[in-house]
């Protein structure tokens, strides 16, 4: 079993089409990563289907970083 | 055929352009899921696709109520898959002058035709942007651009429909989804029946075609707006009117 880390990087360059070298835990995802506004809406969507919950709007526009996905998440689940 | 393995939601697909529609995109291939405000309306429609020998089927949804879009699509999507191609089809009219409409016609109208746009689209979002492909057509109306006595509350939905789809457009264009509108002129269905003689007279006499258009004729922009060669018009409004209105 993978940890939430591993899962929530391996989401991230699935949807931003990014390598895994290129993720790291600091990563913002609009200005490091290149993802656009409707890249973090999805990226969002991603991250409730993986871990089957759901990520109210006011928390998901909190998340900038993958730290910040992954803190939500291991809070969250 | 072009929409092969494609799975089409058709509001209000009981009767009229709706019905032509529903049959129009599933004689392209596409498995259609045509609604209807009442179960018998549904087993219509139902009916109706298997005679004609296309694949597809009725469900019951009322467009003007949020659960009832939710519990149809779910119901659909275990079905059928998530759909791809989505037509929203279903409105009513409730004509008034302005000085004599009701609150509860402009509420309803616009619950009706334009906020069941909005509801229906974002449902269907999730699934078009997983696939990188999607169709969203909306039936607008002549009316939206031209304007016409009595239907301020009709207008000003169809007017919406046709902003609302612009901007859904610009967001989901580099996704693979295109939303488009058609707006039909004076077509020969029950919803033009109601216009009295006088009405049907004086609208005759602005079409230039001389004639009503059949459900068949927007059916058939319809089905091109959700093919794979119209994948780089979007945004866009397209007339089918007999000459009456050019935008």
């Amino acid at each position: 079993m993978s940890t939430v880390e591993e899962r929530v990087k391996k989401i991230v360059c699935e949807q931003l089409g990014v390598k895994e070298s290129e993720v790291q835990n600091s990563s913002s995802f609009v200005e490091d990563l290149g993802a656009d506004s409707l890249d973090t809406v999805e990226l969002v969507m991603a991250l409730e289907e993986e871990f089957e919950t759901e990520i109210p709007d006011e928390e998901a526009e909190k998340l900038a970083s993958v730290q910040d996905a992954i803190d939500y998440i291991v809070a969250h689940t | 055929m072009s929409l092969e393995g494609k799975t089409a939601l058709v509001t209000g697909a009981t009767r009229g352009i709706g019905k032509a529609i529903a049959h129009a995109l599933a004689s392209q291939g596409a498995q259609v899921v045509g609604t209807a405000t009442s179960a018998e309306g549904a087993e219509s429609i139902t009916a109706a696709l298997k005679e004609a020998g296309l694949s597809g089927y009725g469900i019951v949804m009322n467009v003007a109520d949020p659960d009832s879009i939710e519990a149809g699509l779910k119901e659909m999507t275990e079905k059928s898959g998530a759909p791809l191609i989505l037509v929203n089809n279903a409105g009513i009219t409730r004509d008034n002058l302005l000085m004599r409409l009701k609150d509860d016609d402009w509420t309803s109208v616009l619950e009706t035709n334009l906020s069941s746009v909005y509801r229906t689209s974002k449902a269907v979002l999730r699934g078009m942007a997983k696939a990188r492909w999607g169709r969203i057509i909306n039936i607008s109306s002549v009316v939206a651009g031209m304007g016409n006595p009595g239907q301020g509350n009709y207008c000003a939905a169809k007017a919406g429909v046709e902003g609302f789809t612009r901007s859904l457009a610009k967001e989901m264009s580099n996704r693979g989804i295109t939303a488009n509108c058609v707006a039909p002129g004076f077509i020969d269905t029950d919803m033009t029946k109601k216009l009295d003689d006088k009405q049907r007279e004086s609208m005759l006499e602005i079409i230039p075609a001389g004639r009503l258009g059949a459900p068949e004729e927007v059916a058939a922009v319809v089905a091109f707006l959700a093919s794979e060669p119209a994948a780089y018009v979007t945004g866009e409004t397209i007339h089918v009117n007999g000459g009456m209105y050019m935008g």
